[in-house]
């Protein structure tokens, strides 16, 4: 076997909550980066893909377990990789040429070394003649590709990319990663490996050796093989679209079994997600789900994912959270990749809005019990209101902070469209009532 | 002069023309109180210098009223101001960095931050008088420190606060950048943390400068009682001509003030603000930018770029090498992984000298609290009724402003074409110092047989109205069209109009422009509540006339007091009033 140039051993990632609990993150994870590969990270939103390549470029601490750079602990050796940023990440203020030469800068290169360098670089990524234009003067696809110099400027061993082309049109995508495949085949760049972190499938297949899929709540790898189809690779072709159906339905596949629970060294109890109280609300909106189960509906009540995905031009990450909250209210299953709808999804998809509510409600009190609880709170008081806080309070239990404001809103979005209760988002209380209490009448006078 | 519409589309949200408040409290409120303790102490500690100095008598100095002093007058003015705002930029850098990079700081460093912008400055214009000149034996040094320290403690606080929650608002994925390319802290403070700051930076910098005549002209034309403590400059100048009832002189004064704001604004801020568009954060290039001809020249200069650049690149490019070199060493040093076991020896000496430092600090707040028990309950009595009158007049002075600024700048700010007439007329208004024209007005209401009851509402209006109008006219250009097309549409009444439309789209412009409004009006409070004048001293009720009257008699104990009181009235106005309007604001009244 190769030796990896990075090797992560047994590194998880948690936060500790004042409480008992701990929440988990990421899982003890094994992997390793060899050189000659291109690795691709791919899962759900929420598996923590970015957390994990932060962790082996050095710049964020697991909370245990170790990186290791050459086999020396990464804090303490020189490392030389480069990340390219979703984002571009790019210093507005400093010229093309000037971001490309900031990190030889850093390293203390004399300045006719580092311009030479840097116009080197400039011309193979094919910026020449925008050596002296600001970033902002450039078109998204340009931008990234100052990215691509200044990450490539350095001769570094890995590069990785934290989803570089999901901020660009698909057309300027679809050129940038074949011209980077070409760079990369041709040995154009002293690059060693690349570590690409996407959510798009597709992008995954077309450019890797190797795929590595997390699954989450904790994230941990799901899968990890390596990819034998010839370059260039055919989108058409019946390997790759097999292998993204393949990915697709571990993706959502329910977990057949979770992986071994990590013991903590400080005998906290770490809870694993799946276990618990709440179900995870997935942050889809009522109208997505109509809008899902009526495309359903129209391809006969059952299909592909992969290929509705398809249809509706979405990635991954926008529709699971939609299909996750179908399945959840028992409107549709879900069977190795395919979608089929249920009797209930099938009434709901056909109802007017007001039938669609009542069916929608009815759902949501028998399946979601952060909302069943809600209800029942608010019915249990006199004056039929109920704190956010005290909701927010149990969810803090369970998940992080950010987390559970996201749980929160998903509820109040579910159960006000359910017309289970209404939400006073100034004062932050749930409540339920026929008409607007009084005193809400009030305080709008005064606000105004 | 600056044009607003820009000056506004510039500022990145969230960023006001104003005091920032610190919105969400994350410190608890012990820090608030550790904050109050080291003020008390810190207050106490100026008074007691003060004390030893007390009862010398100071020799006036001679204000010359010919216009040819002018110049040179106004020459100290300018040297005056420039020294205090340099001095208030480092600070407000450095502070502003130790609080967004140290954590065990932040808390307290931000708690007080937030008091000590929202405590009036002017309240300790009479203690640090006497301190300084207690501590400088010549005397006009002593006050020449007194008034840069005042204005330094005026202007730094919104410059520290804007830096700091720059520095926390840094995309995260920039700072990743320069930590994958090790970026060395120089590298990152010139390449990241100072660019994406200095927009914010510059726009608190033209306020804090504006308000920086305001407390000169207070400090120059400063008089106690029979101690005179006025500095040569256009403050004293002015009020010596007011004084005599110099109208020639007032007006030379008066114009050369003016004329110094616009060449300010025109030789300095126009372009730094024409400079400091490259470090605007945004992805597309913007249409709206302001121009600066002299700029132009600057840049495109030679001797400027082989002075400024040449000696600054090799600088830079020497401590790049030696960093580099640096961490090369230290990684090559046969992996020694860097170890940070504290020494005993130094964490012990580190925890004495805090024990020492609470020590101090504690004794002197003790002592300040000793010092209150000679306050006897009628003047106790006193300062609550000051106390009274002040609010009251604070509140007179925010309505009137309000009553005329809300419907004349909504006025200006649907009218693309009133705008370009009323605003740079408004500008000029509002860059006179309020301070400056007191003693004028002062005079006119003599004359007329006002007295200081109606002078002082007047000042206080003076100093706080512009930031109510500037921010109203924003508030209304900031609403949409489509709107106003509603409202239009379906032939809103003009109640329903202002109700619906005009004021909740104002309303967080005029918050903001209130609470500034509101803090210069304490501060104004005061001079406006005592000024000597034509060999008199006119008076009326009030704190500010409190703190002034007790410095003048050397009474400490109420000096001491009726400071404490401005300061916890205002705070607790701001926490209780102002705080919570902000963040209805913010919430529900974004646009």
């Amino acid at each position: 076997m190769q030796p990896s140039i990075i090797r992560a051993q047994r590194v998880e990632k948690y936060y500790a909550q004042p409480s008992e609990n701990r929440i988990q993150v990421i899982s003890p994870t094994d992997l390793s980066i060899p050189a000659g590969e291109i690795i691709a990270l791919l899962g759900p939103s929420g598996s923590g893909k970015s957390t994990l390549m932060r962790m082996l470029t050095g710049l964020s601490k697991p909370s245990a377990g170790e990186v290791f750079w050459h086999e020396k602990p990464i804090a303490s050796a020189n490392v030389n990789v480069s990340i390219v940023f979703q984002s571009f990440a790019l210093f507005p203020w400093l010229t093309v040429l000037e971001n490309v030469e900031a990190p030889l800068q850093a390293r203390g290169m004399n300045a006719a070394e580092r311009r030479k360098r840097s116009l080197h670089i400039l011309d193979t990524v094919g910026l020449d003649g925008f050596e002296l234009a600001y970033p902002k003067e450039l078109s998204g696809g340009m931008r990234q590709r100052v990215g691509f110099a200044r990450a490539l400027v350095v001769e570094p061993e890995v590069l990785f990319m934290d989803e570089p082309f999901s901020a660009l049109d698909v057309l300027t995508a679809e050129n940038l990663r074949s011209e980077l495949l070409e760079l990369w085949q041709k040995k154009t760049i002293p690059t060693q490996a690349i570590f690409l972190v996407t959510h798009n499938i597709e992008e995954a297949v077309l450019l890797a050796d190797r795929i590595i899929v997390l699954g989450r709540n904790p994230g941990h790898v799901r899968t990890d093989f390596k990819v034998s189809i010839a370059h260039p690779r055919d989108r058409k072709a019946a390997a790759f679209t097999q292998l993204v159906d393949y990915i697709y339905k571990v993706l959502t596949q329910p977990d057949a079994q979770p992986p071994a629970l990590p013991q903590s060294s400080t005998g906290k109890r770490v809870r694993d997600q799946r276990l618990m109280h709440y179900q995870m609300l997935p942050h889809a909106r009522p109208g997505g789900i109509a809008g899902l189960l009526e495309l359903l509906l129209d391809h006969n009540g059952k299909d592909d994912i992969y290929k509705l995905a398809d249809d509706l031009a979405f990635e991954v990450d926008d529709l699971l959270p939609i299909v996750d909250a179908a399945q959840l209210l028992g409107f549709l299953t879900v069977t190795e990749g395919d979608a089929s709808i249920t009797p209930t999804g099938a009434e709901f998809a056909n109802s007017e809005i007001l039938r669609q509510k009542e069916l929608f409600r009815n759902a949501a009190v028998e399946h979601v019990l952060l909302l069943r609880q809600i209800v029942r709170a608010i019915e249990a008081k006199s004056d039929r209101t109920v704190s956010e806080e005290f909701f927010h309070d149990m969810l803090d239990e369970q998940f992080s902070e950010e987390e559970t404001l996201r749980q929160l809103e998903t509820a109040i979005n579910w159960g006000r469209y359910a017309e289970l209760f209404d939400f006073d988002a100034s004062r932050r209380r749930f409540f339920q009532s026929e008409e607007i209490p009084p005193e809400l009448e009030n305080s709008a006078e005064i606000d105004a | 002069m600056i044009d607003l519409r820009n000056s506004f589309a510039t500022m990145r949200p969230g960023e006001t023309l104003a005091r920032s408040q610190a919105l969400r409290r994350t410190w608890p409120f012990v820090l608030d109180l550790v904050v109050a303790v080291i003020g008390l102490a810190f207050f106490y500690g100026i008074v007691r210098i003060g004390h030893y100095w007390f009862g010398h008598p100071v020799p006036a100095i001679e204000i010359s009223l010919s216009p040819r002093a002018l110049p040179l007058y106004a020459f100290y003015s300018v040297v005056r101001i420039s020294l205090a705002y340099f001095l208030s930029l480092a600070f407000a850098i450095g502070y502003g960095y130790l609080a967004a990079y140290n954590k065990r700081l932040e808390a307290l460093m931000l708690a007080a931050l937030d008091i000590l912008q929202s405590i009036p400055v002017l309240s300790f214009l009479p203690g640090v008088m006497l301190a300084m000149v207690a501590l400088f034996p010549t005397r006009q040094i002593g006050v020449e420190l007194g008034a840069i320290l005042l204005i330094f403690t005026g202007a730094v606080w919104n410059m520290a606060f804007s830096f700091y929650s720059s520095l926390r608002s840094i995309p995260k994925e920039l700072r990743e950048a320069t930590e994958i390319y090790s970026f060395s802290r120089v590298q990152r403070l010139l390449q990241l943390e100072l660019p994406y700051a200095a927009i914010g930076l510059i726009w608190n910098s033209i306020m804090s400068v504006a308000g920086a005549w305001f407390f000169l002209m207070a400090c120059e034309m400063f008089v106690l009682g029979p101690r005179d403590f006025r500095l040569p400059g256009l403050g004293s100048y002015l009020q010596t001509a007011a004084s005599v009832g110099n109208g020639h002189a007032i007006l030379w004064a008066l114009t050369t003030m003016v004329m110094i704001i616009v060449l300010t604004d025109q030789l300095i801020w126009r372009p730094v603000i024409a400079w400091s568009d490259r470090f605007k954060f945004e992805q597309v290039e913007g249409k709206a930018r302001v121009r600066s001809p002299l700029l132009h020249l600057v840049q495109n200069s030679r001797m400027m770029k082989h002075l400024g650049g040449g000696v600054a690149a090799r600088l830079e490019e020497r401590h790049y090498h030696a960093v580099a070199l640096r961490r090369e060493t230290r990684l090559s040093g046969a992996g020694i992984v860097r170890t940070s076991t504290s020494h005993p020896a130094s964490f012990i000496l580190r925890i004495s000298l805090g024990l020492l430092l609470l020590i101090g600090v504690l004794t002197l707040a003790g002592h300040a609290l000793t010092l209150l028990r000679h306050v006897r309950p009628d003047q106790l009595l006193n300062i609550l009724k000051g106390a009274a009158a002040t609010f009251l007049r604070v509140n007179v002075a925010l309505l009137l402003a309000s009553a005329w600024t809300i419907p004349v700048g909504v006025a200006i700010g649907f009218q693309p074409r009133l705008a370009r007439i009323a605003q740079p007329l408004a500008q000029i208004a509002a860059s006179v110092p309020a301070t400056a024209l007191f003693p004028v007005l002062l005079l006119a209401l003599i004359r007329y047989g006002g007295g200081m009851g109606i002078g002082s509402i007047a000042l206080m209006l003076l100093g706080t109205q512009w930031y109510i109008l500037f921010n109203v006219i924003a508030g209304a250009m900031a609403i949409p069209n489509d709107l106003k097309e509603v409202a239009t549409l379906f032939h809103f009444t003009r109640w329903q109009r202002w109700r619906t439309v005009i004021l909740p789209g104002i309303f967080p412009f005029l918050i903001t422009g209130l609470v500034t409004a509101s803090g210069g009006a304490w501060n104004a409070s005061i001079i406006a509540e005592y000024f000597p004048l034509k060999n008199q001293i006119l008076q009326t009720t009030g704190l500010g006339n409190q703190i002034s009257v007790a410095t003048a008699a050397g009474e400490f104990q109420i000096l001491l007091l009726a400071t404490i009181v401005m300061a916890l009235m205002v705070v607790t106005i701001n926490r209780l009033v102002w705080r919570p309007l902000f963040r209805l604001a913010e919430t529900r009244y974004r646009l």
